[in-house]
């Protein structure tokens, strides 16, 4: 479970304080499916960020799982999003020397995991993603689609509770877009929470709870569960 | 936390994807390792080599020589010294009472000219005794040294270099001709071996006459060296005091002679030119620093390069160290590799030097060759450092978004 309090993110630049995000506070279930919307420099990449770990707040606290992980070192923020998150980007961000399977396999190298174990859990991946015969591929060998699903299987390689997309469909066609968007739709109903930051309205209307951004502050808010956790 | 195999994988993909980079890298680092090896064997080749010379002299060697220099010892040559009085065959003879002196050969050089029949030539003229030959360890081709006879005993009888024996006698016999040296006749008792160049003194155009017969030939008493062979080179020291002594003695309580050992000519030699190896080995260490430079910029580049695979793998939970790790493995991998290459090139160089030229032993010191592999790995992982720690201080945001 995800839990914000009074989060602040300001930004200098030059003279000026960018407030990004301007007192957030949010909770977010176990297993949700939440659209973040708004215009460009609303905030909803920093509050991505921010879920990811990848930044940090100016003033709050952030809760997962009932941990204050803002108060969590470097190194420990760094095991913390090993374990419970992952992310997808719109640029599908691989590694083009590595293949598709060694892409994958990259959060449980980092995590230390050894190869035998790692391959029998980069197999199943690729065999949910319908990409078994693509395994050896290197990523420009892959089309969009196929790219974008090779990133869904690296972000849930680790069995995160947290699935973070920003933009997920953004670099895609409509047809690729979709698949992908499905599959995303899948994990959620298997039980991971998904956060996908979006333009597309569509794209946000396909999710259970959405939230709308404006100068990093929380517009609107509709569908939230009504479970209020603690 | 990350698996030292799989870092070095990752790392290892990571080279392997940008060849040209890798290749550059590869080629500073080995040509700084090669020099390294190359130039140091050269030293070491030229200080064995010089010291091989010295050996050929003879083993546990002093030599006496009249006038005393002020450098005593340590003039390699000792050929500066103001003679108060010669040094003479009863000073040779008086030596000969020590224990551990093995063989004593005087010398007396002059120059004359040699003829046989109608055949002239020019030559420096050796007077000396039988154990000379054995005190420098020469070979004979054709029947013997000097005879065995007392020193202050002149006979008519001499030996000819190589050279020139074939210079005068071409393809007659030598052995048993009597031949003209100044305004005498001797016989051809012997020939040597061909020598060649010994200590400046060229060996295969020389005449041995005993000592005595060349002092009446240039009517000078005075002898140019005493050559003493000591039994052990533990004895050397003892045996020098005993030179010293007896010699005052002789000479009214004047020291006036210089007394020189191999090992202290050997050791200034030795000191030369090895500091003539440590000068250039550092100097080529110097290339060494300057493939090290180039891999830091080098590393500057790909960390900006991969600025976004980097805040990849933060974003998949890599901690700044294990960034740090993977990008110094990169370059302890680059130039370990480049060290191994280098070294193999050296060798090769090393080997191409020793076959170009036979006489100098090209060989590099264990030390050059653990020193370069060294410092190129230091070299190599300090200057890594900073593109590292820039690497690992990345804000994976900006990096990410870093397209």
């Amino acid at each position: 479970m995800i839990k914000l309090e009074n989060i602040h993110r300001n930004f200098q630049v030059g003279d000026q304080t960018v407030r990004a995000l301007d007192n957030i506070n949010l909770i977010i279930n176990d297993g949700e499916y939440v659209s973040v919307m708004g215009p460009s420099g609303s905030g909803k990449s920093t509050l991505l960020n921010l879920l990811g770990l990848l930044d940090s707040p100016t003033s709050g606290n952030y809760f997962l799982n009932k941990n204050n992980v803002t108060e969590l070192n470097e190194n420990q923020q760094a095991i913390t999003r090993n374990k419970n998150i992952g992310f997808v980007f719109q640029v599908f961000h691989l590694i083009p020397r590595l293949t598709a399977a060694e892409n994958i396999g990259l959060p449980l190298v980092l995590a230390g995991i050894p190869e035998a174990e790692r391959k029998q859990r980069v197999h199943t991946a690729l065999d949910s993603m319908n990409l078994l015969d693509r395994s050896h591929h290197k990523p420009q060998e892959l089309s969009g689609g196929q790219r974008q699903r090779v990133a869904i299987a690296r972000a849930t390689i680790t069995e995160p509770s947290i699935l973070l997309a920003d933009e997920p469909t953004g670099n895609l066609d409509q047809k690729s877009g979709l698949n992908v968007i499905e599959t995303l739709e899948q994990l959620n109903k298997k039980g991971i929470t998904l956060i996908i930051v979006t333009h597309d309205a569509a794209l946000g209307a396909r999710s259970t709870r959405s939230i709308r951004m404006i100068d990093g502050r929380i517009e609107s808010d509709v569908g939230a569960s009504n479970v209020t956790g603690t | 936390m990350l698996l030292a195999r799989d870092a070095i994988r990752f790392s290892w993909q990571a080279l392997s994807a940008n060849t040209t980079r890798t290749f550059l890298m590869l080629l500073a680092m080995s040509i700084g390792v090669g020099s390294v090896v190359i130039l140091t064997a050269l030293g070491e080749g030229a200080r064995n080599y010089v010291t091989a010379e010295f050996s050929s002299l003879g083993t546990n060697l002093v030599i006496v020589i009249p006038g005393k220099s002020e450098t005593s010892g340590d003039n390699p040559m000792g050929l500066i010294g103001i003679t108060e009085r010669d040094l003479t065959i009863d000073d040779a003879l008086a030596l000969k009472r020590h224990p551990k002196i093995n063989r004593i050969a005087p010398l007396n050089i002059g120059v004359a000219e040699v003829a046989w029949q109608s055949r002239k030539r020019e030559v420096s003229i050796m007077g000396t005794n039988y154990e000379f030959q054995k005190i420098r360890q020469w070979k004979i081709a054709q029947g013997k040294f000097l005879p065995k006879t007392d020193m202050s005993r002149a006979t008519s009888v001499c030996v000819l270099g190589a050279d020139l024996r074939n210079e005068i006698f071409g393809a007659h016999s030598a052995l048993g001709q009597w031949i003209r040296i100044g305004d005498r006749r001797f016989r051809v008792i012997g020939i040597l071996d061909k020598e060649g160049q010994s200590m400046g003194m060229d060996v295969g155009d020389s005449v041995f006459i005993p000592v005595a017969s060349a002092q009446s030939l240039f009517n000078v008493p005075a002898l140019f060296r005493i050559f003493v062979e000591v039994k052990t080179r533990e004895a050397i020291p003892k045996v020098i005091s005993f030179i010293k002594g007896t010699i005052q003695e002789r000479h009214q309580g004047v020291e006036d002679i210089t007394v020189i050992t191999q090992d202290a000519i050997l050791a200034t030699f030795d000191r030369i030119l090895s500091a003539l190896t440590y000068s250039i080995g550092g100097i080529a260490a110097i290339s060494l620093f300057v493939a090290g430079i180039l891999i830091m910029n080098v590393m500057l580049v790909t960390v900006s390069q991969r600025t976004s695979e980097i805040g990849l793998l933060k974003s998949l939970g890599a901690s700044s160290k294990a960034i740090l790790n993977l990008i110094l493995i990169e370059a302890i991998l680059l130039s370990s590799l480049g060290a191994l290459i280098g070294l193999i090139l050296g060798q090769l160089g090393c080997w191409g030097i020793r076959s170009a030229f036979p006489d100098l032993p090209a060989y590099p010191p264990a030390w050059a060759t653990l020193a370069s592999i060294l410092i190129a790995l230091i070299t190599g992982v300090l200057f890594s450092l900073l593109p590292a720690k820039k690497a690992a201080r990345l804000d994976p945001v900006v990096a990410l978004s870093n397209r």
